[in-house]
């Protein structure tokens, strides 16, 4: 447990600019923060989908839906990835 | 936060010690709020005489000009298009920070087809949602079991009628033609919407949407105060403003030219009343072209100001807007090519009935 296991963070988006916003905005936070994470971003419709969400752009953290449909705020990303 | 759907949540107490604090500061947003719209009043009533005095005042450009009449139409119409969106976009926010596209799920699935269709095309108005997450929205009302037809009446609606275009409407043509384009493209969600649920399409879909077995997620609702709203509203701004700037002054360019360039009453013979023609011409039109409410509008007071009828008018709005060939692409992932041509055929029907019968009745 701890450091080794690496926290999984997704993007999902098509790439609209509030995508691209939100992952930027995770990398920043990683940057920041110094967690040793992987960010993916998911454009693909159907792995969106698969996710059950129907806002985009959503951040999932470790397989769970942390925000959908909106750009979160920097904040919000600490505390998830944090806790 | 993870939650499989039928968990009912929602946990609106507030502790009561903060009710003090967060009256005071409703108070202070709604002072700064009404001083803003003040403002704002009077900065809006300075337009024409502002343009006017830049133009030939300030511009060496005598009156009564070509050129003089253009710049007169851009430099009024464009700060006045800027502010009325500001004014409108951060109102609608603050309507919007209500809904989720998560509520108008639950509240859409499992109505009755026509009662659906009226509260979907409603609802598409004021929920927020992002064209480029047609898909995820679409997928995400057909697996839980909202109708196809009023799943695309709620996709009519929500980029057609919204608070840019009937802001703007109102602005520069007037609450009569805002109400006549809000009224009638409402009309067209909900009555496409409801042809389309008719023709039995289902299996027009494509087949992994349904076959995909989507673990619905219910986000738990956050609980927003009133300053978040105020947030919300002006995060919006921001975020609208800067996406349509381009197309607003695009299309007020363009306007600008048809308003000093364009003799009066050329647009009478081509976009007319009398022409049987006028109508569906402006949809063949306007179909292909892809610009949003706010670049399209100042296009459209220019037109109707040299002669154009509001019939001829509405209709090349209308299917400008609501059918665009980058949403027929992104919808084709989920959709099967004959769907997607019903679609586009039933809503410009509706546009078509639409335009002939403004320019009859008018």
């Amino acid at each position: 447990m701890g450091k080794e296991c690496k926290m999984e963070i997704k993007v999902l988006g098509p790439g609209c600019a509030k995508c691209k916003k939100a992952e930027q905005l995770v990398q920043e936070v990683i940057k920041e923060t110094g967690v040793d994470a992987s960010v993916e971003k998911v454009t693909d419709m159907m792995q969106i989908a698969s996710y059950g969400v129907f806002g985009t752009p959503s951040v999932i953290v470790d397989g769970e839906v942390k925000c959908t449909g909106k750009v979160p705020k920097k904040a919000d990303i600490k505390a998830w990835i944090l806790s | 936060m993870y939650k499989k759907r039928g968990s009912m949540s929602s946990n609106t107490t507030h502790p009561g010690s903060f009710r003090g604090k967060k009256n005071v500061a409703l108070a202070l947003n709604l002072l700064m709020g009404v001083g803003g719209v003040v403002v704002w009043w009077v900065i809006y009533q300075q337009l024409p005489g502002l343009s006017k005095w830049l133009t030939y005042g300030v511009l060496p450009i005598s009156q009564g000009s070509h050129l003089g009449a253009s710049i007169e139409f851009f430099l009024y119409d464009t700060p006045k298009v800027m502010m009325l969106l500001f004014l409108v976009v951060f109102g609608v926010g603050i309507i919007r920070s209500f809904f989720t596209p998560e509520k108008t799920r639950a509240f859409l699935s499992g109505r009755s087809e026509f009662a659906g269709n009226v509260f979907a095309a409603l609802l598409g108005i004021i929920t927020p949602f992002c064209s480029c997450s047609a898909v995820p929205l679409f997928i995400g009302f057909v697996t839980a079991g909202v109708p196809l037809g009023v799943t695309f009446s709620f996709l009519i609606a929500a980029p057609m009628v919204n608070e840019i275009a009937v802001g703007l409407l109102y602005g520069l043509l007037g609450w009569k033609v805002a109400a006549i384009y809000m009224g009638t493209g409402l009309f067209i969600a909900i009555s496409a919407g409801w042809v389309i649920g008719r023709l039995k399409l289902e299996n027009h879909i494509e087949d992994w949407v349904t076959q995909a077995n989507v673990a619905a997620v219910e986000m738990e609702e956050e609980k927003l105060t009133w300053n978040d709203r105020f947030i919300y509203g002006w995060d919006a701004v921001k975020e609208i403003i800067g996406r349509v700037w381009v197309y607003v002054i695009l299309g007020i360019a363009v306007g600008a030219g048809i308003h000093g360039f364009v003799p009066e009453g050329v647009m009478a013979s081509i976009m007319g009343k009398g022409t049987w023609w006028s109508v569906p011409l402006s949809v063949v039109i306007g179909v292909p072209m892809y610009s949003n409410a706010a670049g399209i509008i100042p296009v459209v007071e220019a037109l109707l100001g040299k002669g154009a009828a509001l019939g001829s008018v509405l209709a090349f709005m209308m299917s400008v807007i609501a059918l665009s060939l980058p949403e027929m692409v992104i919808l084709r992932k989920v959709l099967k090519p004959r769907l997607i041509g019903v679609f586009v055929g039933v809503v410009a029907g509706g546009i078509l009935i639409v335009g002939y019968l403004f320019n009859i009745i008018l």
